[in-house]
């Protein structure tokens, strides 16, 4: 890896009660992944708006990954569901802005999941490293 | 809303070797100092040990702190421990923020220690970003309402209300059915110690009824429950008897009634009239009229000598205040389908239930094992009807047919126990047992099934690939099966075939879930917050389970579980207060125009709109209800002009940590 070379940066939303769990998991158990990712904790997936990732993805984010619990496992019944509904909207807009629909991913992660945490990380960072910087990156 | 300046202590803990060992922990917190608004940055050994809180809270006062950062392990480990430090040091615990720098970076991160550290730096940023915009936040203290609702008057709704009916709070016991004991009422004896299921079960049902804390309302259903946990308000539909308590069961009513329809109490296997009494022992001890059978001739009226017949009878309304509700609803059987295993469609194969009623002196033969007037010489038991149902490999005789992939727990001691008394009745006859597997693990179950076999009940292991086939044929039933152990197929000529049927979700479980919105599992039972740590719990605060409505499970289990969810409701009653949550969502009433996109995604309906005068013209806007929201965002997420958020996770405070990862 070149120093030159500027890191993507990855943030990602991940729920309090599966996804968060299930990143925390991946530590306990040692299982590394890259250092792209920035978590910011929510109480559910159902929280992200659809204008905080637009906004982050406009101002430089190269890739945004919203982690929520398993459909039917939702601590909210169905906050998730909302979720996958607004990232069908979401990938719409982003391919009217330009943006590369793959910059933004949808995962059901659960607290026991660890492994896939790690996985999800390290498939994403090479995917957003093949596809370069975000196209909204400042000079 | 605070306005100072924020004033920020950070702290970076090593984690003995976890997180400094990785992560260059004092280059992170002389990084700290540079950043805006940071009056203290620190690193320390161990930030959640006794001497470290109390610098915090030393800090806190000597430097005028009024945010506090710790950067450190998981907030799921610690958040608790230093909100309460936070606390005790003078500052709202709400104005503290924790950082993962364990979990999430230094425990996945061993091998780049120079990245970890620069990720280190910007999740600190981005902490210390939104620390910034936190504001204090008070808890809420709700009173609790010192009653509790019981839904379900079998034996753990039983237990659970003399429980709590002893601590002495008071109890409202709603039973669907006209009588209460649920299911125990139609066995005959109970494994594994063959006591008459009745002689166990009256004591508790007279308990119930004379108990003054005790208000029992049987033939009654909740049809509405609204509120919050310490705060319900449930109504409840009383259907009318018909009968009034005059009645002193004598019986005269029923004689003279022309109306026969099955008796469901003898799953079918006898009739009753229109006005009848469940059983002999029912409590209440009232006859009643069922209204989709009376053709409203009137014979019982006049046959009546205390006058205790009221056709004319209307269904009440009651709406009761309770703090906690328990949900002890109880279970069906299983029905098997016509013609699986030669149910309806062969001679004398009857289910496992109906073989108990058979053996119930209150029964239809009045106790006497007969079918057909004649005493069983060859009995065929078969296991694991209704149950372990694997796609693929059972072979349902409907496609639309739900399986039911688990294991009924109680049937195989159920069917060992019947197996054991038919011996005992019939010495002479010949018992078979055909069996997937045999689940005898409680206390004195292994021994039980020694003694069946002691006694002479022949087992037979069948394969789920090949199940056994009941047929009909000119001498009888036939029951054909491959034993497994012995590789022979087995023609037997039964002249009962019992099937052990599985319990199943009861038929009202979904009335009571639209009610009360508790979830279901996958197999139907209602579905408890944690499989492991919170298994009385339903997702919903304030709403237990206990027994059968959770899963299949035997008495014994079913009474503990009664007890161990009045318990439960009774730690919230004994406190008296509940503390609600603060992060709840909240409406900034400046911008809000009332455009209702925010009502539709809330699952707890905590969001109406009210209206409201503003200079001669009526507008509108979104109104939170505090104790009902969950703090779940949904709403956050769709209000176009952003301002509905939920407090402590406000779109501003998560757009800030955006920014702050973006820095450099």
């Amino acid at each position: 890896m070149q120093e030159s070379e500027p890191e993507p940066l990855i943030v990602a939303f991940c729920c309090n009660w599966c996804a968060y769990a299930g990143a925390d998991l991946a530590g306990t158990s040692r299982i590394s992944y890259p250092t792209n990712v920035r978590i910011i904790r929510l109480m559910c997936s159902g929280m992200v708006h659809p204008a905080l990732v637009m906004d982050g993805l406009m101002k430089g984010v190269d890739g945004v990954l919203i982690a929520g619990c398993h459909p039917g496992d939702c601590h909210y019944t169905d906050g998730n569901l909302k979720t996958e509904r607004r990232v069908e909207a979401l990938m719409v807009m982003m391919e009217d802005m330009g943006i590369e629909r793959e910059r933004l991913r949808l995962e059901w992660v659960s607290s026991s999941e660890g492994e896939k945490f790690g996985r999800i990380i390290r498939e994403m960072t090479e995917q957003i490293r093949k596809l370069g910087p975000s196209p909204f990156k400042s000079g | 809303m605070s306005k100072e300046e924020p004033r920020i202590g950070v702290y970076i803990c090593h984690c003995g070797t976890n997180i400094a060992g990785v992560v260059e922990v004092e280059d992170v917190a002389k990084y700290a100092a540079t950043l805006p608004n940071v009056v203290v940055a620190k690193n320390y050994l161990y930030m959640c040990s006794s001497p470290a809180q109390a610098m915090i809270k030393e800090d806190i006062e000597k430097h005028k702190l009024n945010r506090v950062v710790v950067a450190s392990c998981s907030p799921r480990m610690h958040e608790l421990t230093f909100r309460k430090a936070c606390e005790d040091g003078g500052l709202n615990p709400y104005l503290f923020e924790m950082t993962n720098i364990r979990e999430q970076c230094s425990w996945v991160h061993s091998g780049e220690p120079k990245r970890a550290t620069k990720k280190a730096k910007d999740l600190i940023r981005m902490s210390i970003a939104r620390a910034r915009l936190l504001e204090p936040l008070e808890k809420r203290e709700v009173n609790v309402t010192s009653r509790v609702l019981i839904v379900g008057a079998g034996v753990s709704g039983i237990g659970a209300a003399l429980d709590l009916a002893e601590r002495g709070f008071d109890i409202y016991l709603v039973e669907k059915m006209p009588y209460v004991g649920g299911r125990v009422a139609q066995l005959s004896k109970l494994f594994p110690t063959d006591e008459l299921a009745l002689d166990v079960l009256n004591p508790l049902v007279q308990a119930v009824a004379s108990h003054s804390k005790i208000q029992l309302l049987a033939n009654s259903e909740i049809s509405a429950v609204e509120g919050y946990i310490g705060n319900f308000k449930a109504k409840i539909t009383v259907r009318p008897r018909y009968v009034t308590e005059n009645c002193d069961a004598c019986g005269e009513c029923e004689i003279t009634c022309p109306v026969e329809v099955p008796n469901q109490f003898d799953y079918g296997l006898s009739q009753r009239r229109a006005i009848y009494l469940p059983f002999p022992d029912a409590m209440p001890k009232r006859y009643l009229v069922d209204n989709n059978s009376c053709t409203r001739c009137g014979t019982c009226v006049e046959a009546c000598q205390k006058k205790a017949i009221n056709l004319e009878e209307q269904p009440r309304e009651i709406e009761v205040d309770v703090g906690t509700i328990i949900v002890a609803t109880g279970h069906d059987l299983y029905e098997p389908q016509d013609g699986e295993y030669g149910y309806k469609s062969c001679k004398n194969v009857i289910t496992q239930l109906q073989l108990e009623r058979l053996l119930s002196e209150n029964g239809p033969t009045n106790g006497q094992l007969t079918l057909d007037n004649s005493t069983p010489k060859r009995v065929v038991f078969i296991s694991c009807v209704g149950a372990r149902q694997e796609p693929g490999i059972y072979k349902p005789l409907k496609t639309d047919q739900k399986l039911n992939r688990y294991c009924s727990r109680v049937c195989c001691m159920v069917g060992l126990k019947n197996a054991i008394e038919i011996k005992r009745r019939c010495p002479d006859a010949q018992v078979f047992y055909l069996y997937r597997d045999i689940r005898s693990f409680g206390r004195g179950h292994e021994e039980y099934y020694m003694k069946a076999g002691e006694r002479g009940v022949v087992f037979i292991r069948y394969r789920p690939e090949e199940p056994p086939v009941v047929s009909n044929n000119p001498e009888g039933t036939i029951v054909t099966a491959y034993d497994v152990l012995s590789g022979e197929t087995l023609a037997i000529s039964a002249d009962v075939v019992v099937l052990n049927v599985s319990m199943v979700p009861s038929t009202s479980a979904s009335d009571v879930q639209s009610v009360l919105r508790i979830p279901m599992g996958a197999d139907g039972f209602f579905q408890e917050a944690h499989a492991k740590l919170r298994p009385l719990e339903t997702p919903l605060d304030g709403i237990y389970l206990a027994g059968t409505a959770h899963g299949p499970k035997d008495i014994t289990d079913s009474s503990v579980m009664g007890s161990a969810a009045a318990a439960k409701a009774a730690i919230l009653l004994a406190k008296g207060k509940v503390e609600l949550e603060p992060t709840v969502a909240y409406v900034d009433l400046t911008k809000c125009d009332g455009c209702a996109m925010c009502v539709e995604p809330c699952t707890t309906k905590a969001i109406t709109i009210e209206e409201y005068k503003e200079k001669g013209t009526i507008k509108k806007r979104a109104a939170v209800n505090d104790a009902l929201c969950k703090g779940c965002g949904a709403c956050a997420a769709t209000c176009p002009p952003k301002c509905i958020y939920v407090k402590h996770f406000t779109l501003d405070q998560i757009s800030a940590m955006i920014n702050a990862a973006l820095a450099k």
